[in-house]
């Protein structure tokens, strides 16, 4: 509503309520550890049952208590507990997430690769922070942003996206629970310490309606055996969860129609396109873009907090340049990158690392127009007047 | 035969090799399963990686095969979401107590209801015989040549003290035996374990001088001693010897009845 | 009570030896090609010690039924 201010953090928490969240399993770690708590609040509905216990103690008892009771907040061992736990649990029925930053983003790499091989629909927030390693833990940066879709081993698919704003982040939470729940693969939400602890105004009403989706449930025909992975709709599975008792059977290894190990090329190679072109066709679809002054002959691609500084230049009428902000990172659509730089003459990528979405700008775009990067490491962000100085440089 | 109708036809012979333990302990939870009248829709299996993990791909039950170490919280996250379903780990010596050390650890702490069946064969079978955290000091496996010179972990003692409600270890020697504490097991609230002595004839039988199956089953006949006889012997006769019964059986709370309880004094005040 | 049959499902059988070396009453032998064969069915005493120590599912014992009345 008007006049509200919300933290990043808590737009997330509210956002992974709003989408229907049922279980969390994270451990602490700043600058992340603000989610987790926040949802161990809004998970047992503390605030409610506290408020109501005074009049409606049979309406706390009969309604509110057996919805608290299905819903999960569990502050796991480690991360890899918490990343493989929330997996367990989206197969069983629940919708799940996580929320840590790069230190336990590393380690939840093999349960992340888990979740694309199973077709497990999870949310994990990764809140970025100074790396490489424990780094700098109260400080932004947008360092893991090719780990994002490269941290697990093999070949898979992978969708990311990129809030700028606390307002955003809000829908964007949202959004990452309904891309998981559409595809069956984890949807990284990726942000920064920045957005993640700043608070701003945000015009949000909690409840105004909005569209969830929710994963398909197969549909069981008599004499016709059930096969988890052998039913797709738009080559995502359409698996039963675990406790429907249709002998639903799940593995990391490649795996047969029923989900039995089967580890041949004949059901492998197969197996591995579809889980990487279930995303990858609706690239096209999946990579959003928020274009600001797109004509200009010079325009900067950037995501995140990093889009704030473009944007705050453009606000004061900073002339002949454009933005291209990333809402999605991955799946990265060349095309649209190629068709939205048609006519600029210098591209300019700037990110609070050493250059990670320049290399994929620089292979859309080719040599055809300078490809500048603007970079920005060790904890701080590009100020408008360092922005305006790399532009400037550039710009005869 | 007793279990065998939850066995998945379209999926045996299993890959275990000829007088592998672990059918034999696949045998006896499906035997009592049955005892237990359990329905398919009952239950869900929950495993990690490794020959032992393998167990429950075999049956006809809604089942899980997770990574290597990780089948615990797994079933910690698949319990609490499902909480009216009886969930069972089946896992290996390797796959709970190496890289699953820990979890199974906290799992035994928060005392969650689940039922942890660990195939002890004392060597990692899948990978082709090197040591685990459960090998017998002095034991060769492929990592070990001259043998191994660490002491495994007595997990009866490590999960007792994590605050485990029911413990007990048990050979594949002993089907009976075995089948009444698995039952106790699967009916008993809170964290159980239950321990089951099993032969690797190939890895670790032919490199610790035991040429067949049936020679390992000796070794357990010998020297698996139940506890009313063990605390009897004097301290020279334990050594080589393992202890085997039922080491916890208590009712304290568990993790779903801690959080019932709790909704429940917010209510009352 | 007698054994009325013991079937041995070969399919499943992987000619381990547990149950010719269990049994004991030696009702099972091994031939050449290490196959389980069951020389003294009547030797049996219905114990089942091979039918649980078998860790294919392979051995089942047949109780013989008693005559009605």
């Amino acid at each position: 509503m008007p006049n509200d201010i919300w933290q990043g953090a808590e737009a997330c928490a509210k956002g992974a309520m709003k989408a229907g969240l049922t279980y969390f399993a994270g451990y602490p770690i700043t600058p992340s550890t603000e989610i987790a708590e926040m949802l161990s609040i809004y998970l047992t509905e503390k605030g409610k049952i506290y408020k109501q216990m005074e009049q409606e103690k049979d309406h706390v008892r009969n309604v509110i208590m057996p919805k608290v009771l299905q819903r999960v907040f569990m502050q796991m061992e480690d991360e890899i507990a918490s990343i493989v736990s929330i997996v367990g649990a989206s197969m069983a029925g629940a919708k799940a997430m996580t929320a840590t930053s790069g230190p336990g983003f590393s380690l939840m790499q093999e349960g992340i690769g888990y979740a694309c091989m199973v077709e497990a629909p999870i949310v994990i927030c990764n809140v970025m922070r100074g790396g490489p390693s424990t780094g700098d833990p109260t400080k932004g940066s947008q360092g893991d942003v090719m780990q994002t879709k490269w941290g697990t081993h093999g070949d898979h698919g992978m969708i990311v996206i990129c809030p700028d704003s606390v307002e955003e982040m809000y829908y964007m939470t949202i959004k990452a629970f309904n891309l998981a729940e559409r595809f069956r693969n984890p949807v990284i939400l990726l942000t920064d310490e920045t957005i993640t602890h700043m608070r701003e105004k945000v015009e949000i009403d909690p409840n105004a309606e909005i569209e969830i989706i929710d994963r398909l449930q197969p549909t069981i025909l008599p004499n016709i055996p059930y096969l988890p992975y052998g039913t797709f709709k738009d080559e995502v599975a359409i698996i039963g969860s675990l406790g429907s008792g249709l002998g639903t059977s799940i593995t990391g290894m490649i795996h047969r129609e029923d989900g039995f190990q089967s580890p041949n090329f004949k059901i492998g190679s197969p197996l591995i396109r579809r889980l990487v072109n279930k995303i990858e066709k609706h690239s096209s679809d999946l990579f959003e873009v928020e274009v600001i002054n797109g004509e200009a002959e010079n325009l900067v691609i950037t995501y995140g907090i990093t889009s704030r500084t473009v944007k705050s230049i453009l606000d004061s009428n900073y002339k002949n340049v454009g933005l291209i902000r990333l809402k999605t990172l991955f799946p990265f659509h060349d095309e649209t990158i190629q068709k939205l730089t048609k006519n600029a003459k210098h591209v300019f990528v700037a990110e609070l690392n050493l250059g990670q979405i320049y290399l994929e700008a620089q292979r859309a775009i080719g040599h055809r127009i300078p490809v500048t990067l603007i970079s920005k490491v060790g904890g701080q962000l590009i100020t408008p007047d360092e922005m305006i100085k790399h532009l400037e440089g550039s710009i005869s | 035969m007793k279990g065998e109708k939850y066995l998945n036809p379209s999926r045996i012979p299993s890959i275990w090799c000829p007088g592998c333990g672990n059918g034999i302990i696949l045998h006896a939870v499906l035997a009592t399963l049955e005892d237990l009248n359990i329905k398919q829709e009952d239950l869900i299996l929950v495993s990690g990686i490794g020959c032992s993990s393998r167990s429950p791909t075999y049956t006809i039950f809604d089942n899980i095969h997770t990574l290597h170490g990780r089948a615990i919280p797994i079933a910690t996250a698949i319990k609490l979401v499902q909480p009216g379903k009886k969930v069972i780990v089946m896992t290996g010596d390797g796959d709970s107590m190496a890289i699953g050390g820990n979890h199974i650890i906290h799992a035994a702490r928060r005392n969650i209801d689940i039922s942890v069946i660990i195939f002890n064969n004392s060597i990692y079978g899948m990978t082709g015989g090197q040591f685990s955290p459960m090998t017998p000091s002095g034991k060769k496996a492929t990592t070990a040549h001259l043998g191994n010179i660490e002491e495994p972990f007595d997990t009866m003692k490590l999960l007792k003290g994590a605050g485990a409600n029911y413990l007990a270890r048990i050979g594949t020697y002993y089907y009976s035996q075995m089948m009444k504490y698995m039952k106790t097991a699967f009916t008993h609230n809170g964290f159980s374990a239950v321990e089951v002595i099993a032969q690797c004839p190939v890895y670790y039988g032919r490199m610790n001088q035991y040429p067949t199956p049936y020679d390992l089953l000796m070794w357990q006949k010998d020297n698996l001693v139940f506890k009313t006889q063990f605390e009897k012997m004097a301290e020279h006769e334990i050594i080589g010897k393992m202890e085997i019964g039922e080491f916890v059986n208590e009712n304290r709370p568990s993790f779903l009845e801690k959080r019932q309880a709790q909704l429940e004094r917010m209510i009352q005040k | 009570m007698k054994a009325k049959n013991i079937s041995i499902n070969r399919k499943r059988c992987k000619k381990c030896g547990l149950c010719v070396n269990i049994c004991p009453k030696k009702v099972y032998s091994q031939n050449e090609a290490d196959e389980v064969v069951i020389e003294h069915l009547d030797k049996c005493i219905i114990c089942l010690m091979c039918q649980n120590v078998c860790p294919d599912f392979a051995i089942e014992i047949e109780k013989e039924v008693e005559n009605a009345k």
